[in-house]
């Protein structure tokens, strides 16, 4: 379970807007234009106690002082090694049989 | 309270970066194109006897190069009689953070330790980050990595999150943006803010650090195969890798060994694109990068860029996606070793060089790098898929089409690098140079570029006239 409310020291996420859209730079791609431009950082929580949406400031691991949006308490990383990949499971046999036929024709 | 806008901060770079990289830039001005490459580089750079040395100090550099026994058997099994060059490989992983990238970290680093800064800022796609994080860590710096993570859905590329992820395991601050080039505005405001040094890839120092890469690999061919590489095959992004490692061929007197590039094909796609950015598999390596920073070094986040690919490159060729993969799997089933997209981009270019070469010619993949969850093959491929990309088996010949489809081989005949004629790069950078407004090269103009393309004056100004007249 989250916890709904972070303490001051635990390591949290915070977001912002940088740029908003019509701030951003002239040769951005028109795509681009339509969004703001935002940030995220990690760190430890100053304030006292905070729920995920508040305006907080952390304390970055580089020493920053930063304020943002609550976004994320305890963050994880969520990346991972994809799911199972069919094709890759055919190639991965047919190298496995190229070697044995390789292997083979040396043996002879 | 300074003018913190996009406009205010950009107009400020030449005094931010001047300031964070403790170069005096306009010492080495010519002109507006021009400027004293080899002074800089001799200046600013270390001897590589120092660079080895500060390298021994954290552990980075001396990798092994390895014979590709079993993928040069496969790849004599499908040439012509008598073709089918060696392979080897240069195990980059086996530096501290996994990647080439420790050779240009370290001597960044070092360099910001000696001129008193407390710590170091890189602007990077990720490998980069670790690296300088890693060196920063061993030499009691702060680091921080600014890191183009996410799309305006929030979402982003495993390989980029797991390049971020590592960068925090060695104590780095990331601060992850969203798509766009105003990342730079980003970097110079943190610059600003912090005084910290730029750790940036593309000083004469990140580039000082990979000339012992060359230097060595001609060493270790020289003793394990009598001669030096004929070809050696450099991944290429923003030209640092390539750049570094020609002239570490050059100061290991291997002046024969033509030098040639390789970049993942993503024709099509833009860089600077919300919808475009997590419809591709690869994050450096690519010719989103590899095509304009040959043509124009000089858009990096210093003023003059020490990296400048087409000094050194002797030929350019282009990979699929689906390739990629492929030879990523070859290269785990049949050499026992997995590692990461980067390096298995040059050695695919490599497998269909080699096909093309005698059997007693010696083909160098110059790096690895390391690889796990975010950057495998199946990881970019779910993500793909996720994405609304289609993968299939087929020619990639005939069906890549980078952002749409990925298309893996049905045979290891189908891997067939493309070449990149670098006459058309030539072109193209003569015409970003018309693009900013120049019009009239002087002697001393034409002198440098001439150096930069390896063309001769009179070809140079023969092409300029062409752009200036056909744009
Ligand atoms: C592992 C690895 N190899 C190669 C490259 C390309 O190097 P360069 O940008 O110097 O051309 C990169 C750069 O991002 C990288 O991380």
């Amino acid at each position: 379970m989250i916890a709904l409310k972070a303490k001051k020291g635990q390591w949290v996420q915070i977001h912002k807007v940088v740029l908003n859209p019509e701030e951003r730079a002239p040769q951005v791609p028109e795509d681009t234009k339509l969004v703001p431009l935002v940030m995220r950082v990690k760190g430890y929580l100053i304030d006292e106690e905070a729920s995920v949406g508040d305006l907080v400031s952390i304390e970055t691991v580089a020493g920053r002082k930063v304020v943002g949006r609550l976004i994320a308490i305890e963050p994880t990383y969520t990346h991972n090694f994809g799911k199972h990949v069919p094709v890759l499971a055919e190639i991965d046999r047919e190298f496995s049989q190229l070697a044995d036929s390789l292997n083979e024709g040396e043996e002879k | 309270m300074k003018d913190r806008s996009y406009r205010a901060v950009m107009a400020r770079r030449n005094e931010i970066m001047k300031a964070s990289v403790g170069i005096d830039y306009d010492r080495y001005r010519i002109t507006d194109i021009a400027f004293d490459y080899e002074r800089m580089m001799e200046e600013i750079g270390y001897t590589l006897e120092e660079v080895e040395k500060i390298q021994r100090e954290t552990g980075v550099g001396n990798t092994p190069l390895i014979e590709l026994k079993n993928i040069t058997k496969l790849i004599r099994h499908i040439s012509a009689p008598g073709k089918g060059a060696r392979v080897f490989l240069k195990d980059e992983a086996a530096n501290p953070s996994g990647s080439f990238k420790d050779r240009r970290a370290s001597i960044s680093v070092h360099k910001a330790k000696e001129l008193g800064y407390k710590g170091v800022i890189a602007a990077t796609s990720g490998n980069y980050g670790a690296a300088v994080a890693s060196q920063a860590s061993k030499r009691g710096l702060k680091c921080i990595v600014v890191q183009e993570t996410f799309d305006s859905r929030g979402i982003g590329q495993p390989e980029i999150l797991e390049k971020g992820r590592a960068c925090e395991a060695y104590g780095a601050e990331v601060v992850q943006l969203s798509v766009g080039p105003e990342l730079f505005y980003y970097f110079l405001l943190l610059l600003e803010e912090t005084g910290f040094f730029n750790a940036s890839l593309y000083t004469p120092y990140g580039i000082a650090g990979v000339e012992t890469l060359g230097y060595e690999l001609s060493k270790q061919c020289r003793s394990i195969t009598g001669k030096d590489p004929d070809y050696v095959v450099v991944t290429h992004a923003g030209g640092g890798n390539l750049t570094g490692t020609a002239r570490g061929l050059r100061k290991a007197g291997a002046h024969d060994t033509k030098v040639v590039g390789a970049s993942v094909n993503l024709s099509g796609l833009h860089m600077a694109s919300d919808k475009d950015f997590n419809r591709k598999s690869f994050t450096t390596g690519h010719t989103g990068f590899g095509i304009p920073f040959a043509v124009y070094p000089d858009r990096s986040d210093v003023p003059r860029n020490a990296a400048r690919a087409l000094r050194y490159m002797d030929k350019y060729l282009l990979v699929s996606q689906g390739e990629v993969f492929y030879v990523t799997e070859m290269i785990a089933r049949r050499e026992g070793m997995q590692r990461g997209p980067a390096g298995n981009t040059s050695l695919t270019a490599a497998i269909s060089l080699a096909r093309e070469l005698p059997e007693d010619a010696i083909v160098v993949v110059q790096e690895t790098e390391y690889t796990g969850a975010g950057k495998l093959p199946s990881a970019q491929l779910s993500f793909a898929i996720e994405n609304g990309v289609e993968v299939l088996r087929g020619d990639p010949l005939a069906l890549d089409k980078p952002g749409k489809r990925i298309v893996i081989p049905e045979k290891p005949e189908q891997i067939r690098a493309r070449e990149l004629p670098l006459d058309k790069l030539r072109k193209s950078y003569l015409k970003e140079l018309a693009k900013r407004g120049h019009r009239e090269l002087t002697a001393e103009d034409l002198e440098f570029i001439s150096a930069d393309l390896r063309l001769r004056e009179d070809k140079i100004m023969e092409m300029f006239k062409e752009v200036l007249k056909n744009g």
